[in-house]
């Protein structure tokens, strides 16, 4: 392998296994005075914590890597993992390093959570994240630039300073940049999947987590760079979309264990918040306002936001077609409202338009695959054998 | 009437007092309308009990249809374990919130509703999307089967438990601009805010009675149990009767009915007669389960406890503290109303309402019912548990159970823990006593 490009996949591999933050406290450590603000799936306006000098940094529970002793305590047994271990992360201290913490609005479970944080760790920054389901500019568009404007203050202030309008124009930017270099990269892996094998593209995505955007960007881009050379041949497999994990992860293995099945991921909505607007955010004139019409009329369709012309699904038809799709696997935590309550719906969709599918569920520590792999693989060998195709 | 009197009627009438076959009549009659709906010309519209606009609804001439109230009437008569079987099998995930499989099982089975009634399918969908966010999937999917519009009405959630005059604003633009707009375009009427107002003095006067009859749970020995009792008392106010006179009729004879009984110093009524001795005051967190509601009630009264407060009898509405409906702000009183419900606070905001149930109403103890269901209610409640432990020294037991799913009500387990429960609180008791 390339060396550049095993040292970018040590790094993410590395950032991915760190339940500690460590990257994060380095990064800490390098200024005085800087802080870094926790986020919650999927969408947080990042752009007015780094405006404000200050590090997003996703936090997605704790997956397979970290040993739940006292977040069970605090959940009854038919709630998802993620906030189990998220609790976990913050009562071993490891979240003591956080200056703040959003909790956006996506299902209950992330919402009462942001009132238990307040409960169980007071005098830290909380902020519940309510983001609008009307999307009339002069209506729900008025609630967010409220929203926004305030959180806007408050990182001010937790950074002990002013965000101007240029900190938050430059701040777009960067994430527009951000935001670029992955549609590219899906873009890339979507059109030469076996270059891009899921096991290193998910690493180099959740690096992203917690990874400065500039740093991040720049690791995107030489991991597109370094891996577009690689020597890897097109195997018989069939390609397939993911969809139902914008929350909760799956443990890396689990997606491993699809690939080996014999699929190619050609699309997936893994760690979606990186990528939640379709386009550019403009970067000139009112950044909040910018910041606000982007998210009304550019943000991907997802389970948590309403769909007001009733097309549910109609975006997983067109993301099935437009990479070439075979099919679609629904990859969904267990117990998440958001993804298994929109699933009959998009089931709906896709036998409309006589689109393979498959479903199963997971929890982020899952430890057991064969059951995948077979289903996934037998999945992917009746596309192959028995399509029209 | 005298005491033995009181108890007489109750005999001769199988436990039921007059309010309650009022009550009975009223939701039954209310069914029978939906179902002469289509014949008589009148629309029907679909939205939810938190949030509702029942007043604004009819001020438009609509009949409001509740899928949460189908599916716990579908659940207390034993029609929803097959809805859900139903809504499985078309695929419904088993993880997900029972009262949505029971609503799309209903439909898939012909919808009928739960007292035999054919229903009508909606000719909108009001989207009042106000604390629980199953609410949004659950219309969407609706809207699948039904074909028909959606009104969405987003309202904040309150994280700090405060209504801002920016939520208010957000809600009553919504209202004006996209709730308005389709129920006039549904009904065919203009949107007449004289009417409107007319309605909400009416649900005020409602509304006063209404926590009359709640807080009469304070005096001891308490004249009713404020959550097996309470869901047949918030029955009316929190459906399709606000704003009516018959509403208004239903809460003046309660508070008659439960005025005698202060006076003649009776508890509440129970399924098996007048409860006669009153051991342990509760506040309860949680709805109640439907499928098993009498065993369940029976758990408790058999103890002799009584529930003075709950939560779950200020899902459509905070009127025990303060809010009514304003006939001189109708747009901005029904935003509030929306805004105030008990799911729409933040977690701090519910911990606060519940110390101060368990102090003003001289509780002996808290209880859980966390439902499988309803992850609105119940993420969380393990730490509302410890907090309200530490804040008021009061212990609190914690049970599981389900709304309409009777795969999750296992009595031997529920009533094993209630029992040990009320056993520790009389220990406590008893060792006060001797120290």
């Amino acid at each position: 392998m390339n060396p550049e490009l095993e040292q970018i996949l040590s790094r993410a591999q590395t950032l991915y296994e760190d339940v500690d933050y460590k990257a994060v406290a380095e990064w800490k450590s390098c200024a005085p005075g800087r802080r870094a603000i926790g986020y919650l799936p999927i969408y947080v306006p990042r752009e007015l914590i780094h405006a404000a000098g200050m590090l997003p940094v996703g936090i997605f529970g704790g997956g397979d890597r970290l040993e739940i002793i006292r977040g069970d305590a605090y959940f009854q047994s038919y709630i998802c993992h993620i906030p189990r271990s998220t609790v976990e992360l913050a009562l071993s201290g490891r979240l003591d390093l956080l200056d703040g913490m959003l909790f956006p609005s996506i299902c209950d479970v992330i919402r009462n959570l942001s009132g238990m944080w307040t409960m169980l760790f007071p005098g830290r920054y909380v902020r519940y994240v309510d983001l609008p389901q009307n999307y009339d500019a002069r209506v729900g568009g008025e609630f967010w630039r409220r929203e926004l404007t305030v959180i806007r203050e408050d990182m001010a202030r937790l950074a002990g300073g002013q965000i101007t309008d240029q900190n938050l124009q430059n701040s777009i930017r960067i994430y527009n940049q951000n935001r670029l270099a992955i549609r590219e990269l899906y873009h890339a892996r979507s059109e030469s999947p076996w270059l891009y094998p899921i096991s290193q593209v998910y690493g180099v995505l959740r690096s992203g987590s917690v990874l400065p955007p500039e740093e991040h960007t720049t690791m995107v881009r030489r991991y597109l760079e370094m891996a577009s050379q690689g020597s890897a041949v097109p195997e018989d497999r069939s390609r397939v979309v993911l969809t139902g994990m914008f929350c909760e992860q799956p443990p890396l293995a689990l997606l491993i264990t699809l690939e080996r099945a014999g699929c190619w991921i050609v699309d997936d909505d893994l760690l979606l918040g990186l990528r939640w607007f379709t386009g550019d955010v403009p970067e000139e004139g009112d950044a909040i306002e910018n910041l606000a019409q982007a998210y009304l009329t550019q943000s991907v369709a997802t389970a948590s936001c309403y769909a007001p012309d009733g097309q549910r699904g109609r975006w997983l038809v067109d993301t099935v077609r437009q990479n070439h799709a075979d099919g679609v696997i629904f990859c969904a935590p267990s117990f998440c409202d958001p993804a298994l309550l929109e699933q009959p719906m998009l089931v709906a969709a896709l036998e409309r338009e006589h689109i393979p599918h498959t479903q199963f569920k997971y929890s982020e520590d899952t430890g057991q695959f064969a059951v995948i792999r077979e289903q996934a693989g037998t999945f992917s060998d009746s596309i192959r054998l028995w399509s029209e195709a | 009437m005298s005491a033995d009197a009181v108890k007489a009627s109750t005999v001769q009438t199988v436990q039921k007092e007059r309010s309650m076959v009022m009550q009975k009549q009223l939701i039954g009659d209310y069914y029978e309308s939906l179902g002469r709906a289509r014949e008589e010309g009148r629309r029907v519209v679909s939205t939810f009990v938190p949030g509702n606009l029942t007043e604004l609804l009819r001020s438009f001439d609509l009949l409001p249809i509740l899928p949460e109230i189908n599916a716990l009437q579908s659940g207390m008569r034993k029609l929803s374990a097959n809805y859900i079987a139903e809504a499985e099998k078309h695929g419904h995930s088993e993880d997900v919130c029972t009262y949505v499989k029971c609503e799309i099982g209903m439909l898939k089975s012909g919808n009928v509703g739960p007292t035999g009634v054919k229903l009508p399918n909606p000719d909108l969908l009001l989207l009042s999307y106000t604390g629980c966010f199953t609410f949004l999937k659950w219309f969407e999917l609706l809207r699948q089967e039904y074909q028909c519009p959606v009104a969405m009405l987003h309202v904040p959630y309150l994280a700090n438990g405060r209504i801002e005059p920016h939520h208010v604003d957000y809600v009553v633009q919504q209202l004006r601009t996209e709730v308005i707009p389709k129920l006039e375009q549904v009904s065919g009427r203009r949107y007449d805010e004289a009417r409107l107002s007319e309605m909400l003095a009416l649900s005020a006067k409602a509304e006063d009675d209404f926590v009359w009859v709640l807080e009469s749970a304070k005096n001891e020995p308490s004249p009713i149990d404020a959550y097996f009792g309470g869901v047949y008392y918030i029955g009316p106010i929190f459906t399709a009767f606000r704003g009516t006179s018959e509403g208004v009729e239903y809460y003046r004879v309660l508070r008659e009915e439960i005025a005698d009984r202060i006076r003649l110093g009776l508890g509440p009524v129970t399924p098996e007669g007048t409860m006669e001795r009153q051991r342990y005051r509760l506040v309860v967190e949680g709805p109640p389960n439907w499928t098993s509601f009498r065993e369940f009630w029976k758990m408790f009264y058999d103890e002799g406890a009584v529930v003075v407060a709950s939560s779950y009898t200020k899902v459509g509405g905070l009127y025990d503290r303060g809010f009514r409906h304003d006939p001189n702000r109708p747009l901005e009183s029904l935003a509030e109303y929306c805004l105030g419900c008990y799911t729409n606070l933040g977690l701090p905001a519910r911990v606060d309402l519940l110390e101060r149930y368990i102090r003003e109403y001289r509780a002996d103890g808290f209880m859980i019912n966390s439902v499988k269901s309803c992850n609105s209610f119940s993420v969380g409640q393990l730490l509302m548990l410890r907090q309200l432990e530490q804040r008021t020294g009061v212990p609190g037991g914690f049970i599981e159970s389900d709304l309409v799913d009777p795969r999750y009500f296992s009595p031997a387990n529920i009533k094993n823990r209630i029992e040990s429960y009320l056993q520790m609180l009389e220990q406590r008791r008893t060792a006060v006593v001797m120290a």
